[in-house]
C-alpha cells in the first residue's frame, strides 16, 4: 500500500469542512487539514470503531472499484470470490456506511451474465450503490447494457450528480467515445454539464468527483490520464474541498494540487503494476499469498463542522 | 516464423490462384497482427489489396481493432480471440483500441500486381 506522510503539525484551520474518520478494518487513515492530506498511519479495528462511534453524525461512504466480473486469468482465477470477500468485509462493518460508489469495470466484457454476478454479490452489502462505467462496461456490440442497468436518470453516457450530507457528488464518464492516440476523455457535452452543474454553488460546498480513469496525468504512456480533465478541474478548483476518486489502475495513488486531492482505489479483482515497472499495464500475477494484500476497497468520511476528510484504503488482507 | 510460413504458403497459393483465375486480381498473402503487451505487432504493415489481415489478442485484457473511420470495428477481443478484415482498396488504414486508445496501428494497402 502506498502511504504519504505530510505535515502532522497542522491544526484545524479556519474553513470548516471535513473531519477524519475511520472504519472497521485496517488501513491507512488520511486526513486533510487546509487542503493538505496527511497520513495518520495504520489504524486498527478498535480505533476505527471508536472513531466511528464518536461521529454518529458524519457521512461515511465506501468506494469499490474494478470488480471485473468474468475475469479468470492467472492474475486471479477467482475474481468473483474476491469480490464476495470484499462485500463480506463491508457487511461486517460495525457502523453502516451511508452508501457505496463503484468507480467502474464492474464487468470484464460487458456481458449480461457478468453484470448479473456483480449485482448478486454487491447487493448483499444492502447499500445504495452509485456507479460510473469503466471501459470494460461499454464493450457490448450495441453499447446498451450498462445504460439500461445503471444509467437511469443519468445524462449522456451515464454522468450525474447528487447531494448527501451537504457534500456534492459528481459521477463522471471518461471512458466513452475515446479517440485514437488519446487518453480518457470527458467530451464537450459533459464538460458543459459540469460547468452548469456547479454554477451557483457555494465555494464552501465539499465536492467529490468520481470517475473510472484517473482525472490527472498519472502515466499517459499507459493511457493513465484524462485528456480534457484540466478543463473540468478549472470549473471545480474554486471549491475549498475537492476530492477526486478514481479506479482503473488497480492500485493506490494519491496526489494533491491545491484544494484538490486525487486518489485511486484498489481493485477487488487483480493488481496491476506500478507505472513503468512492466512492459504493459496488464494484470499482474503475484504469489497467491500476496494477492489479497493488493486487492481491497476504500472508505471516505466527512464530518460536518470539522475540516478533515479521511480516505482509508483497506486491503482484503493486511 | 508464422509470418514467413504464411508468405511461403501465400506464394504457392498465389501461383495456383493466378493459374486458375488469370483474369482476376492477383491473390494476396493473408497476414497476421499480434496484440501483445498493449501493442499491435507489427504496428505498421504493408500489404497488397485483397489481403485479409487477422489480429489475435494475446493479452489477458480485452482489446479492440477499431478503424479511425469506422470502416472496420471488432468486438472486444478476449484472450486468444481473433478479428479479420479484408482490405480491398489501396490506402492507409489507421486503427486503434477503443478501450486503450493509446494503442494505435496502421495497415498500408498497395495496389495488387494484377491491377
Amino acid at each position: 500500500m502506498t502511504t504519504h506522510d505530510h505535515d502532522h503539525g497542522e491544526g484545524p484551520s479556519r474553513r470548516k469542512v471535513l473531519e477524519c474518520m475511520t472504519w472497521a478494518g485496517t488501513g491507512v487513515l488520511w486526513t486533510i487539514a487546509s487542503g493538505v492530506p496527511h497520513s495518520l498511519g495504520i489504524i486498527d479495528e478498535a480505533k476505527a470503531a471508536d472513531a466511528m462511534a464518536a461521529d454518529a453524525k458524519g457521512l461515511t461512504f465506501l468506494q469499490i472499484s474494478d470488480s471485473h466480473m468474468g475475469f479468470d486469468k492467472p492474475a486471479n482465477p477467482n475474481a468473483k470470490g474476491t469480490l464476495v470477500e470484499a462485500i463480506n468485509r463491508i457487511k461486517a462493518l460495525l457502523v453502516k456506511p451511508s452508501f457505496m460508489i463503484h468507480t467502474g469495470d464492474i464487468s470484464h466484457l460487458s456481458k449480461a451474465s457478468e453484470f448479473d454476478d456483480a449485482e448478486k454479490i454487491i447487493s448483499q452489502a444492502r447499500l445504495d450503490v452509485h456507479y460510473v462505467p469503466g471501459e470494460h462496461d461499454i464493450v457490448d456490440p450495441e453499447i446498451k447494457i450498462y445504460k439500461e442497468r445503471y444509467g437511469r436518470g443519468t445524462k449522456g453516457a451515464g454522468w450525474y450528480s447528487f447531494d448527501a450530507n451537504g457534500v456534492h457528488f459528481m459521477g463522471l464518464v471518461n471512458v466513452a467515445n475515446l479517440k485514437a492516440g488519446g487518453l480518457g476523455s470527458l467530451g464537450n457535452e459533459q464538460l458543459e454539464w459540469i460547468e452548469d452543474d456547479l454554477k451557483g454553488r457555494s465555494a464552501s460546498t465539499p465536492i467529490v468527483v468520481f470517475a473510472h480513469i484517473p482525472l490527472w496525468s498519472l502515466y499517459p504512456t499507459w493511457g493513465w490520464g484524462t485528456e480534457d480533465s484540466g478543463r473540468a478541474l478549472g470549473y471545480i478548483k474554486r471549491f475549498g474541498s475537492v476530492t477526486v476518486l478514481n479506479g482503473h489502475i488497480h492500485q493506490v495513488m494519491q496526489k494533491v494540487e491545491g484544494n484538490v486531492t486525487f486518489h485511486t482505489a484498489l481493485s477487488t479483482a487483480f493488481p496491476q503494476p506500478a507505472p513503468g515497472t512492466a512492459p504493459s499495464p496488464g494484470p499482474m500475477k503475484v504469489p497467491d499469498d500476496k494477492l489479497r494484500s493488493m486487492l481491497g476497497t476504500a472508505s471516505v468520511t466527512f464530518k460536518q463542522g470539522e475540516q478533515r476528510l479521511a480516505i482509508i484504503d483497506t486491503p482484503l488482507q493486511s | 516464423m508464422n509470418f514467413v510460413r504464411h508468405l511461403a504458403l501465400g506464394a504457392m497459393a498465389g501461383l495456383v490462384a493466378i493459374a486458375i483465375m488469370a483474369a482476376s486480381p492477383a491473390w494476396a498473402a493473408d497476414t497476421e497482427v499480434n496484440i501483445d503487451n498493449f501493442t499491435y505487432n507489427p504496428q505498421q504493415i504493408t500489404v497488397k489489396a485483397g489481403t485479409t489481415v487477422t489480429w489475435t489478442n494475446h493479452d489477458d485484457i480485452p482489446h479492440t481493432v477499431t478503424s479511425k473511420t469506422m470502416l472496420f470495428k471488432s468486438n472486444a477481443l478476449d484472450t486468444d480471440d481473433k478479428f479479420s478484415f479484408t482490405f480491398a482498396t489501396p490506402g492507409i488504414y489507421e486503427y486503434f483500441c477503443a478501450l486503450h486508445p493509446h494503442m494505435t496501428g496502421s495497415i498500408v494497402v498497395e495496389a495488387s500486381a494484377g491491377k
